[in-house]
């Protein structure tokens, strides 16, 4: 299984980052950086890391399912991510992931059926003094209302 | 006289080696503090809380697995605190576990059980819905029911620390976190069902014996596993006369709770439908059942007759009879028969290894010194596969005292992943493998060498030498297979002054009696006489026993008594646990022969050969009280030298899942026989001759 | 660009490039002072600059306040094994959003402070584990580094005076648990964050066996203001043994939400009226989270005191990561309480009966409950619960949870009994 050159390019400097010996260390790194390309974690993918790490599979299987960020089934193009926890729980961000869901017309985890979205109820996120927070794959939005989070969503979805 | 400390426990004045767990020193001094993940052995987790106590002077509830005593210190494991925090661990431990003690075949044997009756509330105040996932099969053996887990880990560590396999992780996080084979959904492992047993709730079952009987049912019967030569304990659960389960969970034997696969679960071969019941005559038609009397008479009389007129009789032994068995047909042999041809399947030079350590009886290591050794060095052999309780010996040698292992053998081992060194050699550079560890090995406090048989008559002896020139003490185990081959030897069952070597007596063409007892050599080898009289004493029709003009059904190492000797020389005695109508032991059929013939051999009662084999074998005046009381007892065989033996050494080429002919009918251990296992084992057609799942050379 | 108004009662220390054009490049950094201090802490000795650390009451500015100098003094320098740093950025504790505008607007005032670490403990390698969810601030950081690599600020012979040192980032993938010392090495060595036995603590055998000094983002960023201008000087901002200033995080019922650096020791009624510009639409104050979730709330009549750690302590609660969530008189605790109790449940990683089975349970309890079956006797059984798990985890996320689940119920036991199930208001 190969990467993108960029991708494979910045595997290799991983694994040189870290004491001989230890290559196991790029486990996680390489999990969500290999994500964003693949899609998702597939047990091929799982391989491939396994023996680039000189690791079991069992051991690269253990990992994925600790941790929020890594899964199984691809999402959306755009996986909208709100948050509902206690800084932005304050401020309207529980209505906004209700308004979130309605927009999508999709649930927790679930992916819109052309593909292009999805939506998680998300922990927080490190915005909450600039609450409520929504982060898009990996870009932060803060103060987001309900209208706000409409143009955000129509603004991608015109993109296409 | 290592270092103490001085404490209280529960008012108790309590004195401990410095660097005791508190659960420890209060066991020694008999308190119980409940412990799931705590496991003596394995690496401490601290994970399931409840061996809590209260530790004077310090502010939270202290944790009894990991703290080691201090000078001083006030420990109370019974106070109102520690009781309390007891009750909530198992409350909190009752809101996903499901309430299946109806249908959980731990049930009376669950140490969760008997923490709530002893720890816990009566009642839970858990009112909301558990977390449930279903029941998963992982393999024919190994099924798992994640909402019963108690996530103590003593599973993953059994599977990675104890047996080297490292086949179960942890997957998920949180509340469903759970236990996770190797292949996602399945098991790829040696099957060996550690974790199956060494699981304190039923989160982990038995494929065998899921749903068939409640443990209190059940006669526990300690006896001597019948497959390889480590001799572990395997205690049979048995009902109803039948064997439903194995298991060593009560840690007695040399094995500790240690079995493997062949030792826990190869026991459903004593149920075979192909068992034989009664003795079978060739006739124009097949064989046809004949009775006893029948049977007995006619070898009797053919005997008698080839003895009479100076004829030549060959008797090829078995390497999974009893000693008491081999000794009487050792004497049955020479004195009976007069005939010096016996042999029996040899799968390790005994006679070279018993020469040329003459009168050394110190230079033998017994199973519990490949645990204590400071260095092991495996030559020529794949412990995992061929003796497993010597590979696990080394292994926690290696995990509790950091002894050294290393490793010349053909190919990769499971060992190397502990190994100081492994080199990798060709057949017949195994010598010069072992030179080449010379300087590290003479560094070493002791060593223990345990070979294979790729090291045998010459190259034996230059290996002696080798360990000898080392300048520290060495002991060596000639590894050999099967239940009993060193009781076959040490009883005689070779062609000692000049008698026939099995090769020559299937070659020679004026055989006129060929006797074979639990062995299957024309599986490999033809019958060069025409004309001989083929007896043969088994519990199946083996490609020998086709070959039988009558074939006697006899019993499994499971229904007698008696005594075997391990690989390491030690003598343990076999427990009956079940009798199969038709069949009888060997040795009553020995017995009942000799009576025929009208020779007076003695009585053949198991206990009073064994007497006899005291009396009069060397080595073998073994303590009395250690026998009976289920002990194992090294044997001192070493007396002076050995003459050399015609015939050929070859090891069985056993592996893990496979054991000879018995395999073959374990329906158990075929449907969990997986990649042609071993180094050293039958790697398919061509290797030694036998296919995949085919067993070993008898 | 900030994300919000500065504000003039703020002592900027650690902040003090926040705003400024290009505060992330290292010609911005180098014009105001930046390395200033690492040279001189190359001058001086590992005890010189431990001492000024001591001096400094520099406490761990993740959420346990441990002395960050005595911290630095656990490392062997004397081992023959390595010596690895380990930067803290896994920032996941609800409330708390500082320690990503320190990577993201002064990289570099990190990477020093690193370095002044390296000399103190003999390390000449640095992991910095950052969220999986900051992979802006990953790639950023990963420009600060190479900036420095090429200009001689990171690598071999740095600024020419002969110390090496390595500077990495690492991804995390979304656990809060690691954010937790030992579990973040495990996290780091690419297994499950699961939390370790102490001892052996990291100081003595941490990341891959080896010594590590581990700390939190703020914590290294505050080392080279305290070499620079002395530790005496940043410890004189606070309160006695609570040296110099913090990022406070105030979010929640507040008119101006934001991150603040204010001295240690700064009353708290005056950061909510006067920094935070009071609570919003007029209305009273109820509750404070004075330091991110895991602390127990205070009543708004309890919150007339000064923030520094051992005034919160105290009262029975702690300053925490800095992430202070202001609640008015509008807030549904039994609402509040749930939300914590479904991030602990979440979060847990599992390990421990106590954690993983009890967070999970007073989760379903306080859910029934926000859903209206809530039950009289349910109101004591989750301050019971929650005293069954405090104290016995294995680590400190078990007490995190039950720690304000307690002082809500205890507290404000009321907003409990108004959500009562009909039923349970009549029995």
């Amino acid at each position: 299984m190969t990467f993108s050159p960029q991708l494979e390019q910045r595997f290799t400097k991983m694994l040189a980052s870290y004491p001989p010996g230890r290559e196991r260390s790029a486990v996680v790194p390489m999990l969500i950086y290999a994500q964003d390309e693949v899609g998702a974690i597939t047990p091929e993918l799982i391989e491939e890391v396994a023996r680039r790490c000189g690791i079991h599979p069992l051991q690269v299987d253990e990992v994925v399912g600790y941790y929020s960020m890594l899964h199984r089934q691809p999402l959306g193009k755009y996986h909208v991510q709100v948050c509902t926890n206690v800084s932005c729980l304050l401020v309207g961000g529980t209505e906004l992931y209700e308004h979130a869901k309605k927009k999508l017309g999709i649930g927790h985890k679930e992916v819109t059926a052309d593909g292009q979205f999805s939506l998680e109820e998300v922990e927080c996120m490190g915005a909450c003094s600039w609450a409520p927070a929504v982060e898009i794959n990996y870009d932060f939005h803060h103060f987001v209302t309900p209208e706000k989070l409409d143009q955000l969503i129509d603004g991608l979805k015109k993109a296409h | 006289m290592a270092e103490t400390v001085k404490l209280t426990i529960d008012g108790r004045a309590v004195e401990a080696e410095k660097g005791t767990l508190i659960i420890e020193a209060a066991r020694q001094a008999g308190i119980e503090i409940p412990s799931f993940c705590y496991y003596e052995g394995l690496k401490l987790q601290a994970a399931c809380r409840m061996c809590l106590v209260e530790v004077e002077k310090t502010p939270k509830l202290q944790v009894g697995c990991t703290l080691p005593v201090a000078e001083g210190m006030v420990v109370h494991t019974d106070s109102e605190l520690v009781k309390s925090a007891r009750k909530g661990m198992l409350e909190f431990l009752l809101t996903n576990h499901p309430l299946d003690c109806p249908v959980c075949d731990k049930g009376g044997e669950c140490e969760l059980q008997d923490m709530v009756f002893r720890y816990g509330a009566g009642e839970s105040r858990f009112t909301e819905r558990k977390v449930h996932t279903d029941e998963q099969q992982w393999s024919p053996v190994v099924y798992f029911d994640a909402p019963r887990c108690i996530l103590c880990y003593r599973c993953v560590r059994i599977c990675d620390e104890g047996m080297g396999v490292n086949a179960l992780g942890v997957g998920n996080r949180g509340v469903i976190a759970a236990i996770v084979p190797n292949h996602h959904d399945h098991l790829e492992c040696d099957e060996c069902g550690m974790c199956i047993d060494i699981c304190p709730v039923g989160a982990l079952t038995s494929g065998t014996y899921r749903y068939q009987t409640r443990p209190w049912e059940m006669d526990h019967v300690g006896t001597i596993c019948t497959h390889c030569a480590d001799g572990c304990r395997t205690t049979l659960g048995v009902r109803n006369g039948r064997i439903i389960r194995g298991n060593n969970r009560d840690r007695s034997g040399i094995n500790g709770e240690f079995l493997c696969v062949k030792g826990r679960y190869a026991f459903d071969f004593t149920e075979h439908p192909d068992r034989l019941l009664s003795p079978m005559l060739r006739t124009e038609n097949g064989y046809e059942p004949v009775s006893w009397a029948k049977a007995l008479e006619l070898v009797a009389n053919k005997f008698g007759a080839v003895k009479a007129r100076n004829g030549k009789l060959g008797i090829i032994g078995s390497n999974h009879t009893t000693n008491e068995e081999n000794f009487f047909l050792a004497k049955l042999a020479r004195q009976g028969l007069g005939t010096r041809n016996i042999d029996h399947h040899r799968t390790g030079d005994l006679t070279t290894f018993f020469d040329a350590l003459s009168g050394r009886n110190d230079a033998l290591a017994t199973t519990a010194e490949l645990y204590s050794a400071k260095a092991v060095l495996v030559v020529g052999a794949d412990l995992s596969q061929q003796h497993p309780l010597l590979a696990f010996q080394v292994r926690s040698d290696v995990r509790h005292h950091g002894a050294h292992v290393y490793t010349v053998t053909r190919g990769p081992v499971r060992e190397d992943h502990q190994a100081a060194a492994g080199v990798r050699v060709e057949q017949g550079g195994e010598l010069a493998g072992v030179e080449s560890l010379r300087d590290r090995l003479k560094s070493e406090g002791n060593l223990v060498i345990a070979f294979g048989d790729s090291i045998q008559g010459e190259s034996l002896r230059k290996l002696i030498a080798f360990g000898d020139s080392l300048g520290i003490p060495v002991k060596y185990v000639c590894l050999v297979d099967y239940s009993n081959s060193r009781g076959a030897f040490d009883m005689g069952l070779i062609p000692r002054e000049g008698g026939l070597s099995r090769e020559q007596m299937l070659a020679a063409t004026d055989l006129d009696v060929l006797w074979v007892v639990g062995s299957n050599p024309l599986k490999t080898a033809a019958l060069s006489s025409t004309n001989a009289f083929v007896v043969v004493q088994d519990l199946f029709m083996t490609e020998t026993a086709r070959q039988a003009d009558l074939v006697l059904p006899a019993a499994s190492a499971y229904e007698k008594s008696g005594t075997v000797t391990n690989v390491c020389g030690e003598v343990q005695k076999l427990k009956q646990a079940i009798k199969v109508m038709g069949a009888k032991t060997d040795l009553e059929i020995f017995g009942l022969i000799a009576k025929e013939m009208g020779l007076d051999l003695g009585i053949w009662l198991p206990d009073k050969v064994f007497e006899e084999i005291r009396r009069t074998v060397h080595g073998y005046n073994v303590p009395m009280p250690v026998i009976a009381a289920g002990g194992a007892a090294a044997t001192a065989p070493l007396n002076g030298r050995v003459a050399a033996l015609p015939g050929a050494i070859e090891s069985a080429g056993d592996t893990l899942f496979t054991s000879g002919s018995l395999s073959r009918y374990s329906k158990l251990l075929n449907s969990v026989m997986e990649a042609p296992g071993g180094l050293y084992g039958n790697q398919g057609p061509g290797d030694r001759g036998q296919g995949p799942g085919a067993g070993g050379r008898s | 660009m900030l994300y919000n108004e500065p504000s003039p009662l703020e002592t900027r220390v650690v902040s003090k490039r926040f705003g400024l054009p290009n505060s992330a490049s290292l010609d911005t950094y180098l014009a105001t002072d930046g390395f200033k201090a690492f040279l001189k802490a190359r001058e001086m000795t590992p005890e010189q600059i431990i001492d000024e650390v001591k001096a400094s009451a520099l406490r761990g500015r993740g959420g346990a306040g441990f002395p960050t100098g005595l911290k630095w003094s656990f490392v062997p320098r004397n081992s023959p094994k390595p010596r690895v740093i380990v930067i803290n950025a896994d920032e996941s504790e609800p409330g708390t959003c500082k320690d990503r505008l320190l990577i993201e607007y002064d990289p570099h005032q990190l990477i020093e402070g690193i370095l002044i670490a390296g000399l103190a403990v003999d390390a000449h390698r640095g992991y910095i584990y950052i969220r999986g969810e900051y992979r802006y601030l990953i790639e950023h950081m990963n420009a600060a580094l190479a900036e420095a690599y090429s200009r001689g600020y990171l690598g071999k012979n740095i600024a020419g005076t002969g110390f090496d040192f390595d500077l990495y980032t690492h991804s995390g993938a979304g656990a809060y648990e690691c954010g937790e010392e030992t579990a973040l090495l495990d996290s780091l060595e690419g297994k499950r964050g699961i939390p370790r036995m102490k001892p052996p603590f990291p100081a003595v055998a941490g990341a891959w066996g080896l010594p590590t000094l581990l700390n939190n983002v703020e914590t290294f960023s505050a080392a080279p203001a305290i070499i620079r201008d002395g530790g005496a000087a940043f410890a004189a901002l606070g309160t006695p043994k609570n040296g110099g200033t913090r990022l406070v995080c105030i979010s929640g019922h507040v008119n101006k939400p934001g991150v603040y650096e204010l001295p240690l020791g700064f009353p708290m009624m005056k950061a909510i009226n006067e920094v935070a510009g009071g609570m919003r639409d007029g209305r009273k104050l109820k509750a404070v989270v004075p330091g991110g979730s895991s602390c127990p709330l205070l009543r708004a009549d309890e919150c007339d005191i000064l923030m520094d750690y051992d005034t919160l302590a105290k009262i029975g609660s702690m300053l925490g990561s800095g992430g202070m969530v202001v609640l008015d008189e509008t807030t549904d605790m039994v609402k509040f309480a749930l939300r914590i109790m479904r991030f602990y449940a979440h979060e847990s990683c599992g390990w421990c009966i106590p954690c993983r089975e009890g967070t999970t349970w007073l989760r379903k309890i306080l859910t029934r409950f926000d859903e209206g079956g809530g039950r009289r006797e349910d109101i004591a059984l989750l301050g019971e619960l929650s005293r069954n798990m405090l104290g016995r985890t294995f680590c400190a996320l078990g007490d995190a949870a039950a720690m304000p689940t307690i002082s809500i119920v205890d507290k404000f036991a009321d907003d409990f009994v108004k959500r009562l199930a009909p039923e349970a208001v009549t029995a």
